[in-house]
């Protein structure tokens, strides 16, 4: 029997180590379905999850999934599920339950070529518009875009983390290439790795209001079966749980679930800037095609051109005020993404019209090489 | 900062992307190296076109995709047509010559029946391990103690034995091979001094 944290130096793959980080996050449910490129994650929690008492249920699709984690974690399990593009599609129902529901989970998308069964082998970022707004009705959602076998160990825990503290699911939006793609992944002691738990009820059973703020506008939850009185619903509720059907209960839910993520987004999103001090050009990316954004730099500055990254590590909710900061001190940037323009809107949407913005896209199938970047950052911006 | 970019492509069921893994993990855990390794396959699970590519470098792999490679190795017709004209000049291009005709082929290569000692050792299915092997010993991409030990690791239980002694093969396959070269070079040489 192996312990939840791998402690040690290994070869894998990206989905062997969303698995493995799932596990050292404390993940004890696991509700999936299989799709290429996302198997990986659910035949590896399903070898490890009964050796360390976890549960792991194949559902009888991805509708079911999404449910089967909601349920878990309402019983008090921190609970995961994985898929790809169609069943990232299924999920979207029930992932607005997630939200309005506050019912902290992770789902993990490894995304591939669509629209539709695509290239079921080849990997895209085309669901990344889907991970923000695919489930109907106004919301905020987490999204984190790992870049690395090395990171998507350690971003699968960050997830947890952020899915307990603000009562939310949380999306990984990874691809085929970080999925399948083998690498070294160094798994630290148990006692080096931080995870969060969520509030948990306190005080007098009868007098619980489940779903009022606290901390960070974010209610304590009570496991189902704790005893205290709670009341789980999809419609618009009031603090106690129960349905309210008025326009100031819609308001009041909205303005604190909403609120919940937007008044904390310097605690939730990550990026990394490389080289961007200097930089007269600046490109924006995430996941796989960062790692085209780092070598395009690379060989950019060989050649004497300027040119900087900034990686968006959580793309949803957006780093706004870094990217409108950039906008003001550089000549141009390039989005980098294997779609044909998603978060690219975004970037335009926040240098509104104050440096040219161009998109570096693709339909997806293979990654975008550095050449590309380079060659357009020349054409476009003259240099 | 030396790279190294490798090709293993075969069609699927031959076992490429578990040489892939071998010789990625070898570079990685046993050589201490950093590297990458890409697997590429269609969706049926066997007789499709099939390869692994892995980057063998002592910094930071960014970009995963191999660009050019340094080692091909061929274990079907599709593949070498493929990627042979990619490899690198001073590239090494490796075969298994019973998979694949080079057919009018202006420079070096190096070729193994793999897949016919597999046969001889009794499975068929050790082609890939004994095509490690000749890698290993040709283009020493990797250290031979850390290979021989990803290929015991990798293989499933109570099979060791068999596929070292697959390795062994293809190893010794690709040293004599080396061994008759240089003194078929060292001979021309006396025979111009």
């Amino acid at each position: 029997m192996r312990p939840a944290v791998l402690t040690g130096e290994h070869y894998m793959t990206g989905d062997v180590a969303c698995a493995e980080g799932a596990l050292a996050a404390g993940c004890l449910f696991f509700g999936g379905y299989p799709i290429t490129p996302a198997t990986e994650v659910a035949e590896r929690m399903a070898h490890r999850l009964p050796e360390i008492g976890g549960t792991y249920i194949q559902m009888e699709d991805e509708i079911a999934a999404m449910a089967s984690i909601i349920g878990a974690s309402c019983a008090g399990a921190k609970s995961m599920t994985s898929t790809s593009g169609p069943g990232f599609s299924l999920m979207m129902e029930n992932l607005g339950l997630a939200v309005i529901t506050e019912t902290p989970c992770v789902v993990v998308n490894v995304q591939r070529a669509g629209p539709s069964t695509g290239l079921p082998t080849q990997g895209a970022q085309g669901d990344m518009m889907q991970a923000r707004w695919g489930s109907h009705g106004d919301y905020e959602i987490i999204a984190m875009s790992p870049a690395s076998a090395q990171e998507i160990f350690y971003l699968t825990i960050e997830a947890f983390n952020l899915a307990e503290k603000y009562r939310t699911p949380v999306l990984i939006m990874t691809d085929e290439v970080i999925g399948h793609m083998s690498e070294r992944v160094i798994i630290p002691k148990a006692r080096e790795i931080k995870t969060v738990e969520r509030v948990k009820a306190k005080g007098r059973k009868d007098r619980f209001r489940p779903y009022a703020a606290g901390d960070l506008g974010v209610p304590p939850m009570a496991n189902a079966g704790d005893g205290y009185k709670i009341h789980v619903t999809g419609l618009t509720h009031d603090e106690m749980g129960y349905p309210a059907m008025t326009v100031e209960a819609q308001y009041a839910m909205m303005d604190r679930l909403v609120g919940k993520i937007r008044n904390n987004v310097k605690d939730i999103i990550r990026y990394e800037e490389f080289m961007t001090e200097d930089a007269d050009f600046i490109i924006i990316s995430y996941g796989v095609s960062a790692r085209t954004g780092w070598a395009a730099v690379e060989e950019a500055r060989a050649r004497g051109m300027k040119v900087g990254m900034l990686r968006l590590i959580t793309v949803w909710p957006f780093a706004e005020d870094k990217i409108r900061e950039l906008a003001a001190r550089v000549k141009g940037m390039v989005t980098v993404e294997i779609n044909l323009g998603q978060v690219h809107l975004e970037v335009e949407r926040c240098v509104a019209g104050r440096v040219p913005v161009r998109l570096v896209g693709h339909p997806g199938g293979t990654l975008i090489s550095p050449d590309t970047v380079i060659q357009t950052i020349k054409q476009e911006f003259g240099v | 900062m030396q790279k190294l970019e490798v090709i293993i492509t075969g069609f699927g069921g031959q076992g490429i992307v578990l040489a892939g893994r071998i010789l990625g993990q070898a570079a990685s855990l046993g050589d201490h190296k950093e590297s990458t390794l890409i697997q590429s396959y269609g969706p049926e699970s066997r007789g499709g076109a099939c390869s692994a590519q892995v980057i063998i470098s002592d910094g930071t792999i960014n970009y995963p995709y191999v660009r050019q490679p340094d080692i091909l190795a061929a274990m079907s017709q599709a593949g070498f047509d493929k990627f042979v004209n990619d490899v690198r000049p001073e590239g090494f291009i490796l075969i298994d010559q019973d998979m694949v005709k080079v057919k009018g082929l202006e420079r070096d290569y190096f070729a193994v029946p793999s897949t016919r000692m597999a046969e001889e050792l009794g499975r068929k299915m050790m082609a890939n391990i004994i095509m490690i092997g000749f890698i290993t010993a040709v283009t020493q991409s990797t250290s031979l103690e850390a290979t021989r030990q990803t290929v015991s690791a990798s293989v499933p239980k109570g099979t060791e034995e068999m596929n070292i002694k697959a390795f062994n093969k293809g190893y010794d396959y690709g040293l004599s091979l080396l061994k008759a070269r240089d003194k078929k070079a060292s001979g021309q040489a006396g025979a111009l001094a």
